[in-house]
């Protein structure tokens, strides 16, 4: 967001509209290429199409949800200027959320989100009113401390409330489905939809609402957003309850595909940084995106790197895209 | 971390004449003073003395690189585990003595450290960016490691069992004060070598990069040679670390060695004690290192009121993390730089 939005809110300088005018067509041409090289090698790799089609059609599900944790993480990035170190744990208590309201009192997965989303959103709103507002215009690394520390915080309160024992929900009528000759489940498949609906959601609430345009405003520059009559508290904690509120989200959608345990959300954490990165700190659409070819990356590179871990692909890109083009793929060269 | 310090620099950067000579008596008091410790501790709280020192090493080698250099590092896991690995894979295939292993440790450490350190600088990675690719170069160790068969993949290593304990191999018979003591060395040279450093040109000039890096690049500083020597020592130091946690624990596995836990080990003490002085980390460590079993002792016998906690996991972490939170909160210079404001105030 800050990058690009800066050239639209306030009046740009010449040489910043025409970096906006001119789309990043070269950029999404190689990154579509690269994705195609990797679709061909692992093809090559394997020898066989339909591992090769799973993997895609797994990649870009699992994207959607990556994309949506990335989005908020992305968000409080761009308005907050905070490393969030416990976006993952907000995932990961929406996990437990979800795992009380369906095994508890047996409501549907997905409607857990109407009860996680709300508390997530205050809790997240809470964190940024008494722990993190203290911080504001600290150096970068204390923020990054004070989230790290409640990471830990709850990692470990939910270790030792729930204990370390694995849990798992279940989606009712959960069946296989094909498609593109790749097969998946009901529940990757929702997860990918309502992902994708948020997603959407998420971008008309920022570029469509009055509440939206404060935040971009003061995403591109908190002071001037100040002088224009903006109270900047109350959207920094606005946006961060919206940041967390997204983990929330992700974290009921994927409820239903992993291994609850305390620690599940580093994962998406690490994940979700590197999703941001790509695709360009503080840039909503190109969390979507990052998420989608991190979802890709992870599949393809199993494939093309059989014996190491997925997440070794997804850190080989990590550092590539930090290395060569750390404003990420949509934003705009520094 | 720089901006605290750059509103009030570091002792040893503004007086006119070095004060490190002042820090290396009060150490060499505390060494003699500390040496017959493992005599009066009962053995229980020597594992205790020992982790301290442990976490010691680690935070003051995080505290050279991220403290004084400025570079704020999340993955000195990397060079722990290297550290943690060289020697305990030498002693395993090569029948090396640990303590050869350890300085091989330092090399690798260090050269891995120049390897990291040239590539995020190079591409001036800033900010989060470094700090994010620190951390990604220490999780790609962890999944190699994880994956590959040259280092026994997830299982890791154990530690030889010898018939007689012998200096030449760091083994002594459990609870011995030998433990205490190699420890103690160790940590008060990491603690002598981060004084002399600040004595140093290399100090110097990385505290003046660290402050302003145009004003020092304008003076002739050389700015990339200072950096990358700054996080060559600062990884050497971390990874004898690693290499005597091996001998002392006997074990070490990839997420032990290379883990995102173990770089959180090596940024806590600093944090608490002080960043960017020369006792902050030493006294985060003696914090840190008891906090584990004041809060397993609570849980195995909860006063009533924590009746309900008996038998669980994640005390003593909630601990570390709310004095973490709080800390930086409340004491940003940690408590070290807090009683040093202090003092001189008066």
């Amino acid at each position: 967001m800050s990058q690009a939005e800066a050239a639209e809110v306030e009046s740009p300088a010449p040489e910043a509209r025409g970096a906006r005018r001119r789309p990043p067509w070269t950029l999404a041409a190689v990154a579509a290429g690269l994705v195609v090289l990797a679709i061909v090698l692992a093809y090559v790799r394997s020898g066989n199409t339909e591992v090769v089609s799973q993997a895609v059609v797994t990649g870009i599900l699992v994207g959607g949800v990556y994309g949506l944790v990335a989005m908020g993480l992305t968000l409080i990035f761009g308005v907050l200027d905070i490393v969030n170190f416990a976006h993952g744990a907000f995932l990961t208590v929406a996990l437990y959320i979800t795992v009380v309201m369906v095994n508890r009192f047996g409501i549907y997965p997905m409607l857990a989100l109407v009860v996680a989303v709300p508390v997530m959103f205050l809790l997240g709103a809470a964190v940024q009113r008494f722990v993190l507002a203290g911080a504001i215009g600290k150096p970068l690394e204390n923020q990054l401390l004070i989230t790290l520390g409640l990471a830990l915080l709850i990692d470990n309160l939910l270790l030792l409330f729930f204990g370390p024992n694995p849990q798992s929900v279940k989606l009712p009528g959960d069946t296989a489905v094909p498609i593109l000759g790749a097969v998946t489940t009901v529940s990757r498949l929702l997860a990918f939809g309502v992902a994708l609906v948020l997603a959407a959601l998420l971008y008309v609430l920022l570029r469509r609402t009055r509440l939206g345009t404060a935040i971009r405003a003061v995403a591109a520059n908190d002071s001037g957003a100040q002088l224009v009559g903006i109270d900047t508290r109350r959207i920094y904690m606005t946006t961060f309850a919206i940041g967390t509120a997204c983990a929330g989200a992700a974290g009921v959608l994927v409820a239903p595909l992993v291994t609850i345990e305390p620690t599940t959300g580093e994962l998406f954490n690490i994940i979700a940084f590197v999703v941001v990165v790509l695709g360009g700190m503080g840039n909503v659409i190109g969390a979507l995106v990052g998420g989608l070819l991190i979802g890709l990356t992870e599949q393809l590179g199993a494939l093309l790197l059989p014996g190491q871990s997925p997440l070794l692909s997804i850190f080989i890109v990590f550092v590539l895209v930090l290395l060569f083009r750390p404003q990420g793929l949509f934003g705009k060269t520094s | 971390m720089s901006a605290a310090t750059q509103e009030r620099p570091t002792e040893e950067a503004v007086l006119p004449r070095p004060a490190w000579g002042r820090h290396l008596i009060v150490l060499a008091v505390l060494t003699v003073l500390l040496i017959p410790l493992p005599l009066i501790l009962p053995p229980a709280t020597q594992a205790v003395a020992v982790r301290v020192l442990i976490f010691a090493i680690m935070a003051v080698g995080w505290n050279i690189m991220s403290g004084f250099g400025g570079m704020f590092s999340f993955g000195h896991a990397a060079y722990f585990g290297l550290g943690a690995y060289t020697s305990v894979w030498l002693l395993v295939n090569h029948g090396v003595s640990p303590w050869i292993g350890m300085l091989a440790g330092m090399v690798v450490a260090a050269l891995f450290g120049v390897m990291v350190g040239f590539l995020a600088l190079r591409y001036r990675l800033k900010g989060a960016y470094f700090a994010l690719s620190t951390f990604a170069f220490a999780e790609m160790l962890r999944l190699l490691a994880i994956n590959s068969d040259f280092v026994n993949r997830a299982v890791g290593y154990n530690v030889p069992l010898r018939r007689e304990f012998s200096w030449v191999f760091m083994q002594f018979a459990p609870g011995a004060p030998e433990y205490f003591w190699v420890g103690l060395g160790l940590t008060v040279v990491a603690i002598a070598v981060s004084i002399l450093f600040l004595g140093s040109k290399l100090g110097r000039f990385t505290i003046a990069v660290r402050d302003d890096e145009e004003a020092a690049a304008a003076v002739g500083v050389p700015v990339m040679r200072t950096k990358i020597l700054t996080i060559a020592l600062s990884a050497a130091i971390t990874s004898v670390a690693g290499a005597f946690y091996t001998q002392y624990y006997f074990f070490i596995d990839p997420d032990g060695a290379f883990g995102p836990t173990v770089s959180i080990q090596a940024i806590l003490p600093a944090v608490i004690g002080g960043v960017g002085t020369i006792w902050g980390p030493a006294i985060g460590a003696l914090v840190l290192g008891p906090l584990n079993d004041i809060t397993a002792t609570l849980l195995r016998n909860p006063p009533p009121a924590l009746d309900f906690l008996q038998g669980r996991a994640g005390l003593d972490v909630i601990a570390y993390a709310l004095l973490l939170i709080l800390i930086v909160l409340l004491l940003p210079q940690g408590v070290y730089g807090a009683i040093r404001e202090r003092v001189r105030r008066r």
